[in-house]
């Protein structure tokens, strides 16, 4: 929580003004939805789909080091296509519009050993609601880190710059465990939970399943590449995680991102709802490449505030969203990914260490939390 | 081992090797309209009939079971981006060499999958299917003297029947506005060139709507004739009537193309089916709500149209989505996000 209100000089008023005007970008974008955006989607599916294959069939003769290299790069990349611009946005109802039974919401499942299911419901349902809000909000930190000044510290902080990078190699078997709110499950009363343990069944299958696919099966069909192709699919499962953990970490973590407190968000308004996404959330620059193989989360302003529009329309959508950070005097966090991805473990070391409660007058505290 | 349990054998192991996709969501890229792929077909040509009307000629998928003179298929169109779902009869024969088939189109006013259809139909456009069904079809013996009484599209389906079986015996009435207006009306004269068929055109736009006491002198053995009538509601109705009222009731067939409108209201009665309540709504309490305090169990996320967690079928009706006035109206596998969506006019709720 920083000590200066950033959003201190709007009246009520020009809070529910924004929301309209937000409103309106985003009816715009609905009306306007249609066969282009369509054929966007399945031309990514269809190239994700080949790319796969394609880089399957060359792992085949991965003994062979440029097919390695060759294959890795092509797994690496499909990978990342599809937990991000593809699963992860069809997950949200992006393309649910279309009526395609094949590319909708509700039965879509991802390269990625958390069930789509449960994912959906940890991220679109308690992340998007509570966007940032301590003790609401799990992804900030997602339960293992201290990234604002007002947590409470603990020693186990300490070795939070490891907890991290481990779960970035890791990632989806922490947003595994996240989903299945592992820490708060393992308590003695709440294992035998029948709820939790359908779950906890249903991520064991998917882990299955996929760990047979990835370290047994396609190893095994590669005969005399065996370790080779392992080794391919370990590190494409490797590149992918950290790639996507250091994307995600841009989202919401790099300094100048706004945390909230539980309070502050009683009777929110749609204004003050969308006021909590705009400052809770950060950009990545970049070239049209780097956010298409960001799945679109380098908006990950726009995607906030309209998560469910299709991730094609977010580098228009945020020319005119900036358009109304500048109107309002509001700060549009944004920088390259490096910049960024700096900006986020920075604070992840500096947190590590406790420090001092920032020093507030406490009129200028209640007043912070009445304008959130 | 016998051979299905190998087949179904490999086809686990394929699973494995694609997971979490199948095997199909592959094979999809490829061969579309291979055996054992969800149905679809391909359209090959589009062959304007009249000024508002088109013959789309479709080769479907393997797995097509071939359809009866008369039936129509369902047949899901991608319409800017959209899927929708209607039904056509099929006017192709059920004997035609290269298999395809064909259905006619007639464009409705703002009707959205029609235009598109007759205008905007490409060659090489992948539509998916279902199979053909209906019961508007020929008997299996064969009746000694036919009428069909028809009007504008309702046609079509009288004359995949006209293809694809002779009658020693058939006489038509057909109406529509002007002769450009009827559809197949070249074919239809070429019947009647080689006295395979009588037929009489009403031309409403001068000759006005036809009555259906005219048949008396249009057709004078209209009771001896086993009768298919296919058009407007007004049509059907009148020609219900007159038989019935001859107590010849058992030789007409009919079919209707548009059974119910859905006319877009605000509030309604919300019907929640698998449940069995039903309840009034207004047209700005979200459905999730009237649900909820219904004591229906309703699936429900964050409150607020993000999150997609409260999802569920729209059986029948319109809704209206609360933030920005959209109408949705019910077809098979439409769902909707209760949280942001109200009645607009009676609805059914599959929860």
């Amino acid at each position: 929580m920083t000590a200066i209100d950033p959003t201190a000089h709007l009246t009520a008023e020009q809070i529910e003004e924004l929301g309209r005007e937000l409103d309106a970008i985003r009816d715009e974008v609905i009306a306007s939805r249609g066969e282009k955006d369509a054929a966007y989607i399945r031309k990514v599916i269809s190239a994700q789909r080949r790319l796969e294959l394609v880089s399957r069939g060359v792992l085949l003769f991965s003994f062979f080091p440029p097919a390695w290299l060759l294959g890795t790069a092509g797994l690496s990349v499909a990978k990342i296509m599809d937990n991000m611009e593809i699963g992860h946005n069809v997950l949200h109802g992006q393309w649910d519009w279309m009526r395609d039974p094949k590319i909708h919401s509700t039965t879509w499942e991802w390269d990625h050993v958390s069930p789509s299911d449960q994912w959906k419901h940890s991220h679109n349902e308690l992340h998007h609601t509570h966007t940032n809000v301590i003790g609401k909000d799990n992804d900030l930190g997602y339960g293992i880190m201290r990234v604002d000044e007002d947590q409470k510290w603990h020693p186990f902080h300490l070795g939070q710059p490891l907890w991290n990078f481990l779960n970035a190699c890791f990632f989806e078997y922490g947003i595994a465990a996240y989903d299945l709110e592992l820490g708060k499950n393992l308590h003695k009363r709440r294992r035998k939970n029948p709820e939790f343990r359908a779950r906890a069944k249903a991520v064991g299958r998917k882990i299955r399943k996929q760990v047979l696919k990835d370290y047994v099966i396609h190893p095994l069909l590669s005969g005399p590449s065996f370790l080779t192709t392992l080794a391919a699919t370990f590190t494409a499962n490797l590149v992918r995680n950290i790639w996507s953990h250091s994307v995600i970490m841009c989202g919401h973590f790099p300094e100048g991102v706004q945390v909230f407190e539980r309070r502050s968000i009683k009777g929110e308004t749609r204004g003050q709802w969308y006021l909590r996404q705009m400052m809770g959330s950060a950009n990545i620059s970049g070239s049209r490449a780097m956010h298409f193989m960001t799945g679109n989360l380098s908006h990950q302003i726009e995607h906030h505030l309209f998560p469910d529009l299709p991730s094609n329309r977010y580098a228009e959508v945020a020319v005119k969203v900036r358009a109304l950070f500048e109107k309002y005097e509001l700060e549009y966090v944004t920088g390259p990914l490096p910049k960024q991805v700096f900006s986020a473990w920075h604070k992840v070391f500096r947190l590590s260490l406790p420090n001092k409660k920032p020093k507030v007058d406490a009129p200028d505290r209640e007043q912070e939390l009445v304008a959130a | 081992m016998t051979s299905a349990t190998l087949r179904s054998g490999a086809w686990k192991l394929l699973e494995m090797i694609t997971t979490p996709l199948l095997p199909s969501d592959y094979l999809d890229l490829v061969s579309p309209l291979r055996a054992g792929a969800d149905l679809r077909g391909r359209i090959e040509a589009v062959h304007p009939e009249t000024g508002d009307a088109a013959t789309i000629v479709i080769r479907p998928g393997r797995g097509w079971r071939g359809h009866t003179a008369g039936q129509y298929v369902r047949i899901g169109v991608d319409v800017d981006g959209r899927r929708l779902w209607r039904a056509y009869s099929i006017t192709s024969p059920t004997n035609r060499q290269d298999g395809r088939v064909t259905i006619t189109v007639k464009a409705i006013p703002d009707g959205k999958v029609s235009n598109h259809l007759v205008r905007r139909a490409k060659p090489g456009t992948l539509v998916q299917l279902d199979q053909p069904t209906g019961d508007f079809v020929l008997p299996k013996a064969k009746p000694a003297k036919v009428l069909y009484l028809t009007a504008g599209s309702g046609i079509t389906p009288v004359m995949g029947m006209l293809r694809d079986i002779e009658f020693d015996d058939v006489v038509m009435v057909h109406c529509a506005p002007q002769p450009q207006d009827v559809i197949f009306r070249n074919e239809l004269h070429d019947l009647v060139a080689a006295e395979k068929l009588r037929l009489t055109e009403v031309h409403t736009d001068t000759d006005g709507v036809l009555d259906i006491a005219r048949l008396d002198e249009l057709v004078p053995d209209w009771a001896e004739r086993e009768t298919w009538a296919c058009g407007p509601a007004g049509l059907l109705d009148a020609a219900e009537e007159f038989w019935s009222g001859h107590g010849v009731g058992e030789r007409l067939h009919t079919e209707r193309f548009r059974p119910g409108i859905v006319v877009a209201g605000d509030g309604g009665e919300v019907t929640f089916s698998a449940t069995g309540k039903t309840v009034e709504a207004d047209g700005a309490t979200p459905l999730l709500d009237v649900g909820e305090e219904a004591g229906v169990l309703m699936p429900s996320g964050c409150r607020m149209g993000i999150c997609f967690g409260c999802i569920t079928p729209l059986k029948a009706g319109a809704v209206r989505d609360l933030r920005t006035g959209e109408i949705t109206e019910a077809e098979p596998g439409v769902l909707i996000q209760t949280c942001v969506s109200a009645a607009a006019g009676p609805c059914d709720i599959e929860r």
